[in-house]
């Protein structure tokens, strides 16, 4: 057992369901699969049928309640506000528990949770990249040469780095007096695969004088393993992170990932006071810079000769949150930066974490419709606020043939930092 | 359950991936929005109008039911399969086949969702104007056989005024064809008019021929917060007598504003006790005009606040207020029971009034809102069925209710159709002559009563 909810403990929010199908106009996963056991309805149902053992775990009712990216998107929209992700994810658990984890399921999680297995396989990784990886002159991607096991071979992925993020900075960067002092949470996807991200949120914190502390000790967020159903994972890794971040007093944790955001703030929060006590400290970046006076010290920097066209994707574990506005600003206030609105910007990318892993021709699909929206906004960049978004919109891009580049808005902040 | 060799036949009939058995997806088609539950033997996913013709073949030599099923968002249990047997779904009929520029009319399969094929429409400057508030996720399909009605139809009419011609799949298996592309066309009877609001019981819709308008220039909605209820509905009368019609007047009583307050926020007033919200369309310097009158018109009727939308945003943020309602009214009661009877538009006081005695009289919530333009109100009779007495409580209720609306001159259902619902206060409303020749046709046609049994009339 462990301290999340059980599926028995959503019996209320299940019941909460009216039936509306409102869902099925907000849930990317029946936009492109168009089966009402895809739809947020369909997956409530289900559950509530397990709760009352009126069906079993049945071949079939595991597909569906795999259906589901835990984008929060029905919920955001539900009348009602059914916790659907929340009611799937504790399904995944019961289902973990009495029939095991996946094979995938199970590698990733003991990856995850061995820190120096994970730094080990990412610098084999990064050294064998050439190898593992062919270069594509239009993108800025890179796509499998060899078939590698439970990754499309099509797929496009970053580079693994040689040496991850957190080996190359300090514990402890000290800042100006009166400045406030910020963890930061660094996530895997900075850590292992875009370490220029974490630099220009170094910078960008630098630049106002905050200081930072980078605890090498924290791992994982966990949102992988809540995904895959992984409670106990969950569980170790979250008290991994409460030791690391709370090593050292901070006013702030940030985050530049949304989904760690979403895994700390939210998820967390099951697990007990302290928890709840670390998750409130947790701040996007962009919400951290926004009222840190970023913006006003943006507005004094000259105007740039040339403007980039840049769109923004919104991570749906950010737009669920209600962390809409933030990113938008700091991204249209940049000097070289003209900013436009896709149509879409808020509809999921489709990666879900492990969903793509296991649904990698629906998420396809619902990315394919995220590249067209990218196309037709005319913006050369993508610009996002989450790893994993960044890595399946430039997936999307290039399966579309388009030619724009995937990016997160710290990079954009870098260019723009004297 | 149903015999081995049919569901074999099924399956080569539209494939074995579109036929399906498992408990999962009995489960998953086996609700619609009345939260009433009934188990399918087997859900068919067809792909064509051939294949659907097949399988009603088959379901008429075996004498199986067949439930049609658009997107289950009925509220009426129509698309409940109420005695087992194939749930028909049309999900995979989803393509617009033709917008024609030219003569402003387009062919869509069912399982169209109405706001998508209104956009696609909007982008070419034409207009289709019923937009139930399900219009996100319903289908065209499900409109037509409920002849859905939205806030637009006191201005523009419901489903069935823009319904040129169908095609069917009859409760035999035929594929015919009901009227066509040309705005006038009087040969034979009018069946296009029969297969709108007959609730999937006497054809499958396959295909629909609807007309289009010119995509109207510039539309303002305004939302205006009145000190009573009265206020509300004399603004109504007032508005049209001034011979003004709008686009929509839609109308919230105080229940139903606490309830959107609590689930999205809504910013109102205490003083609020019953809302409008009007929107008017055309010219961009007529609806200026309009609006400032409709304003000046009602200013004495206690209006507490008038806000204008400027933006399009601002005015979606308005409609969204309105489209939030329906769901979010658990929050007085788990069970709703919800009635849309229509009444003159000059009647709506009284209805309201009546109503309101109603709620009083049994001890129980009761929750107005609804298209106050066209005299359709939403009567959502809340309670707790968990409570031993209130579900009988509430059925008197609600018979009470259609008692009222038909002294009044009015139905029992604007909209919503019957399903199962309402069967079985039919006689209310319909004389035994009335419901008799109805039950002819249905007979005549449908002559082994498998297609959507048990809906509208209560079986004998
Ligand atoms: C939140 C909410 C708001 C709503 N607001 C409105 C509103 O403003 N106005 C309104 O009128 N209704 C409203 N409704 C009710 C409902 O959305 C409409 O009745 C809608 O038309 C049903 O469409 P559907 O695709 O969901 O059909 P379903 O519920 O799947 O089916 C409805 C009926 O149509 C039949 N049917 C479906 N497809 C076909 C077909 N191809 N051929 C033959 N028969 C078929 C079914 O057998 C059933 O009898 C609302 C519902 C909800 C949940
Ligand atoms: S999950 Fe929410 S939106 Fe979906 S059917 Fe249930 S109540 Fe309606
Ligand atoms: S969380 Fe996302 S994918 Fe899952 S049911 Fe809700 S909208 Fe669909």
């Amino acid at each position: 057992m462990t301290k999340l909810k059980e599926l028995e403990q959503y019996r209320a929010e299940i019941e909460q369901c009216v039936k509306c199908g409102a869902c099925r106009a907000h849930c990317p996963v029946f936009g492109a699969e168009k089966h009402e056991g895809r739809v947020a309805r369909g997956k409530v149902a289900l559950a509530g049928a397990l709760l009352d053992g009126k069906i079993g775990l049945e071949e079939k009712v595991l597909f569906d309640l795999s259906q589901c990216l835990l984008c929060g998107s029905c919920t955001a929209q539900c009348p009602n506000k059914v916790p659907t992700e929340e009611i799937v994810a504790a399904a995944r658990r019961r289902i973990a528990r009495e029939k095991g984890l996946s094979s995938f399921g199970r590698g990733m999680t003991t990856v995850l949770r061995r820190q120096k297995l994970l730094n080990l396989l990412a610098k084999t990784g990064g050294s064998m990249a050439k190898l593992l990886f062919k270069k594509l002159p239009e993108s800025s991607g890179l796509r499998l040469r060899f078939p590698l096991p439970y990754l499309d071979p099509d797929r496009t992925l970053p580079e693994f780095t040689a040496k991850p993020f957190r080996e190359r900075v300090p514990e402890w960067i000290e800042g100006e007096a009166g400045q406030p002092t910020v963890a930061f949470f660094t996530g895997c996807g900075i850590n292992y695969m875009y370490p220029a991200v974490g630099e220009a949120l170094l910078r960008a914190l630098k630049f106002l004088g905050v200081s930072v502390v980078i605890p090498k000790d924290q791992g994982c967020c966990g949102l992988p393993a809540v995904s895959a159903g992984a409670g106990a994972a969950v569980e170790e890794l979250a008290a991994q992170n409460l030791k690391a971040l709370t090593a050292r007093p901070v006013d702030f944790i940030v985050t530049a990932c949304a989904s760690c955001h979403a895994g700390l703030g939210k998820v967390y929060a099951d697990l007990g006071a302290e928890y709840r006590a670390l998750g409130a400290k947790v701040e996007d970046i962009f919400v951290f810079l926004a009222n840190h006076g970023l913006p006003e010290k943006l507005a004094a920097l000259p105007a740039a000769e040339k403007k980039v066209r840049v769109t923004y994707h919104d991570p749906c574990h950010l737009r669920t949150q209600g962390i809409t506005r933030e990113p938008r600003r700091i991204l249209a206030a940049l000097p070289q930066v003209e900013f436009v609105e896709m149509t879409g910007a808020g509809t999921c990318c489709g990666l879900g974490g492990t969903y793509s892993v296991y649904h990698y021709e629906t998420s396809k699909q619902i990315g394919a419709k995220k590249a067209t929206a990218i196309a037709d906004s005319g913006a050369a960049l993508v610009a996002t606020d989450c790893p994993g978004c960044i890595m399946q919109l430039q997936d999307s891009i290039n399966h579309a043939g388009g030619r724009q580049k995937a990016v997160h808005i710290l990079e954009l902040l870098n260019d723009a930092l004297p | 359950m149903l015999e081995s060799h049919i569901i074999t036949e099924l399956k080569t009939l539209v494939g074995a991936a579109n036929v399906s058995t498992e408990n999962a997806d009995l489960i998953c088609y086996s609700y619609d929005a009345t939260q009433q539950q009934f188990l399918p033997e087997v859900v068919v996913h067809p792909g064509s109008t051939e294949e659907i013709s097949a399988v009603i073949k088959l379901a008429n030599r075996e004498k199986i039911p067949v439930f049609p099923r658009g997107a289950g968002s009925g509220f009426t249990g129509g698309a409940l399969p109420t005695k087992g047997g194939i749930v028909l779904v049309t999900e995979r009929l989803d393509q617009i086949l033709l917008i024609d520029e030219e003569n402003l009319v387009a062919t869509v399969q069912p399982g169209v969702v109405t706001e998508q094929f209104q956009q696609a429409v909007e982008k070419v400057g034409l207009f289709y104007p019923p937009d139930p508030a399900s219009l996100k996720f319903s289908t065209l399909g499900g409109n037509v056989a409920e002849c859905a009605g939205g806030p637009r139809c006191v201005k523009y009419g419901v489903t069935k005024d823009y319904i040129l011609g169908l095609e069917i799949v009859t409760p035999t298996g035929d594929i015919i064809r009901t009227g066509g592309p040309t705005m006038k066309g009087v040969v034979g009877y009018d069946l296009t008019k029969l297969m709108c609001g007959s609730e999937g019981t006497l054809g499958v819709i396959t295909k629909i021929v609807i007309k289009l308008l010119p995509l109207p220039e510039a539309k303002k909605t305004m939302l205006v917060l009145f000190d009573s209820i009265d206020g509300a509905a004399q603004a109504v009368s007032a508005i049209i007598r001034g011979k003004i019609i709008p686009t929509t007047l839609e109308f919230m009583d105080a229940a139903t504003i606490d309830c959107v307050r609590k689930a999205t926020g809504l910013q109102v007033p205490d003083a609020a006790r019953a809302v409008l919200i009007i929107e008017v369309d055309g010219d961009a310097d007529v609806i200026d005009r309009q609006a400032a009158k409709i304003a000046e018109i009602i200013q004495p009727l206690g209006v507490v606040e008038t806000r204008i939308a400027t933006t399009a945003a601002e005015s979606e943020a308005l409609w969204q207020i309105r489209r939030s309602v329906s769901a979010s009214l658990r929050k007085v009661n788990p069970d709703k029971f919800n009635e849309d009877i229509c009444v003159p538009r000059s009647k709506v006081p009284e209805m309201i009034r009546k109503v309101d005695a109603i709620a009083g009289k049994y001890n129980i919530p009761i929750v107005n809102f609804g298209h106050a333009g066209d005299g359709n109100i939403h009567v959502n009779v809340m309670i707790d069925k968990k409570v031993p007495g209130e579900l009988e409580k509430a059925e008197q209720a609600i018979e009470e209710v259609f008692r009222g609306a038909l002294e009044l001159g009015g139905t029992m259902s604007g909209e919503h159709g019957v399903g199962i619902a309402k069967a079985a206060y039919i006689p209310l409303e319909l004389s035994p002559e009335a419901s008799e020749y109805m039950k002819t046709i249905k007979r005549a046609l449908d002559p082994n009563n498998i297609l959507n049994p048990g809906k509208i009339f209560l079986d004998n």
